[in-house]
């Protein structure tokens, strides 16, 4: 059915003013007010003792969540979509929880585990560790909300690729690990490339857990959207908006990724046509390595 | 997709012939569990413990306390507000999307997704630097309870339009065709054609955002005030609450909220799974499954 003009219009203008009035006039707005006197005072503000440190310890929170959700939810996806198991529909379900969790309950689940009075806190404190108040806390929750992305993007995909070129593989007496890094990694490395993205973006922006886990000490637990929020509450609004464009642009960076990724995935998605170069019969040349 | 006969079993669940690493012993297996219990199982039941440390008695009052069955009714009905509004802009920028025809379209779709990738406390900054005290235009909104719907609104502006589109691109045009060419007019063919088979989209879509937005926290915190009785929501109290000391209150509130975000999703899935295998309705119900796996908290942009 094509609506006629005036309900096309309607349509139309019903969804940009809502897009418009909701997303892109505040963004817009944003931008507007932290360069609206020019470029110095933003970047004053961001290069500041605090706001650097603030971007390393971000950053520090993704060189370490990332790769490991990224090497379980790979691990968890395989397990899933290759192996019947009883235990794969718990997994499944469980796998979704972080998403339903509020970010102030993750943080507060961490803080009654590692806590002066918590499970494990006392004993880590016997060891010397510091989990709580400290990065390692902070990369925690990091991994509990970011946890999922990994294994939703891959689990698809590998349904999609099928197993024949893995039983190829095999029957030509490829072993798992060659297996995985010349047929299967190279068939799910969109749908892995798409979780990672994900994965950061999460990564990059999470606030309530980490706000309860950090304890919010300045220059040294204070991530980048920890800074922005103290900033604020400070009057230092000249801050606030200089770190929150530097977090806007990395998720406009994210977005662009997204959509590159998607294409990708949709179009490797499919099985790897006859022809393409996937090492099958390679595998031998790995032989006794 | 290879072609599968219909009649076999689970094509992709292979026999022993493929090897892949981990999958032959159960040292993979367990390391999976085992990450999964210590990083979110474990921290959970932790909070349940908590919430139930001094018995089921002092659990009660913690959730029936005034403050917290005030933020309690103020997340769940301000989350009905903002499922509504989803609903329906949703399900419009997601026909316009798919239907509708116009420069920058690509553009348009990929912005859709900025939600999910713009940090919490930025989506609040951004709608406090508009509808702030300090508004260009004149609208303060701050510190009220339109505040709370409308940064809501925010954050989980992608789910319903990323759970509709699918379903419109795949949907069969024959029919609406049929039904205007029998002289259905155009309210009428959407009523009772496009609608009924946009619907299983709109409630996964509405279910995922109704959950997220009952736990969201960071976007709220700058623009409603967190006034108690007012503009404070059941996350910011439960923080509050962490601040003053009350840890076993604050967790049996984690608790409340906690199964009901819980129960959403197990909603989804079970809507998802149940019409699996009866017939017609089935194709719906394996397409929303597949918009579940996929479209959740990412958006493949579509």
């Amino acid at each position: 059915m094509t609506p006629s003009a005036p309900a096309k219009w309607g349509l139309r203008s019903l969804a940009f003013g809502y897009l418009g009035l909701l997303l892109l006039a505040p963004v817009g707005m944003i931008f507007y007010k932290t360069f609206e006197n020019g470029l110095a005072a933003p970047w004053e503000a961001m290069t500041s003792p605090e706001a650097i440190h603030s971007i390393q310890l971000t950053l520090l929170m993704v060189a370490v969540a990332v790769p490991l959700n990224t090497i379980f939810g790979v691990g968890c996806a395989l397990l899933l979509v290759r192996r019947r198991w009883w235990g794969n529909a718990w997994i499944d379900g469980i796998i979704n929880l972080p998403f339903a969790v509020s970010p102030i309950v993750v943080g507060l689940s961490l803080f009654l585990l590692y806590g002066n009075d918590g499970w494990f806190g006392p004993t880590l404190t016997e060891w010397g560790i510091q989990v709580l108040f400290s990065w390692p806390g902070m990369v925690l929750a990091s991994i509990f909300v970011s946890l999922p992305f990994v294994v939703r993007e891959v689990v698809p995909v590998l349904h999609e690729i099928g197993t024949e070129q893995e039983q190829a593989a095999s029957t030509l007496g490829a072993n798992g690990w060659q297996t995985f890094w010349r047929v299967t990694l190279p068939a799910i490395r969109w749908g892995v490339a798409y979780g990672i993205v994900l994965t950061t973006a999460r990564v990059l922006g999470e606030f309530g857990a980490v706000t309860i886990v950090s304890g919010r000490i300045t220059g040294e637990t204070e991530t980048l959207p920890l800074f922005v929020a103290r900033a604020f509450e400070q009057f230092n609004e000249e801050a606030a908006y200089a770190g929150a464009i530097v977090l806007a642009l990395l998720a406009l960076t994210t977005l662009l990724l997204m959509s590159v990724g998607s294409r990708r995935a949709k179009s490797s998605s499919a099985p790897i046509p006859a022809g393409t170069e996937v090492p099958v019969a390679a595998s031998t040349t790995k032989e006794g390595s | 997709m290879e072609a599968h006969p219909a009649n076999l079993p689970d094509p992709v669940a292979p026999r022993a012939a493929i090897r892949l690493p981990g999958l032959g012993t159960g040292l993979g297996r367990g390391m999976v569990v085992l990450y999964l219990s210590l990083m979110v199982l474990l921290p959970l039941a932790a909070v349940v413990d908590s919430s139930l440390s001094n018995g089921l008695d002092s659990f009660w009052k913690a959730v029936t306390g005034e403050q917290s069955v005030a933020a309690l009714k103020l997340t769940v009905i301000c989350s009905l507000i903002v499922v509504a509004i989803n609903a329906f802009f949703g399900t419009i920028i997601a026909w316009v999307l798919v239907r509708d025809d116009f420069p920058g379209k690509g553009a348009v779709n990929a912005l859709i997704d900025l939600p999910f990738a713009l940090p919490t406390i930025v989506a609040g900054l951004t709608l406090l630097t508009l509808y702030g005290s300090k508004s260009p235009i004149g609208l303060d909104v701050s510190a009220t309870r339109v505040a709370v719907v409308m940064a809501l609104c925010f954050i989980t502006l992608p789910f319903v339009v990323r759970s509709v589109q699918p379903l419109l691109m795949e949907m069969d045009r024959e029919m609406e065709e049929a039904s205007t060419s029998l002289g259905a007019g155009g309210f009428t063919t959407f009523r009772r054609v496009i609608f009924p088979n946009l619907l299983p989209g709109i409630v996964a879509g509405v279910m995922l955002a109704f959950a997220r937005a009952l736990g969201e926290y960071g976007s709220l915190i700058l623009i409603t005030g967190n006034i108690p009785f007012e503009t404070e929501v059941s996350s910011v109290f439960i923080r509050s609450q962490i601040e003053s000391g009350n840890i076993p209150g604050a967790a049996a509130v984690s608790v409340v909220l906690l199964a009901l975000s819980v129960l959403m999703l197990v909603l989804v899935s079970v809507i998802a799974r149940s019409g699996r295998h009866r017939g017609d309705k089935g194709r719906f119900k394996s397409l929303l499954d597949r918009i579940i796996g996929r479209s959740q908290w990412g958006g493949q942009g579509v």
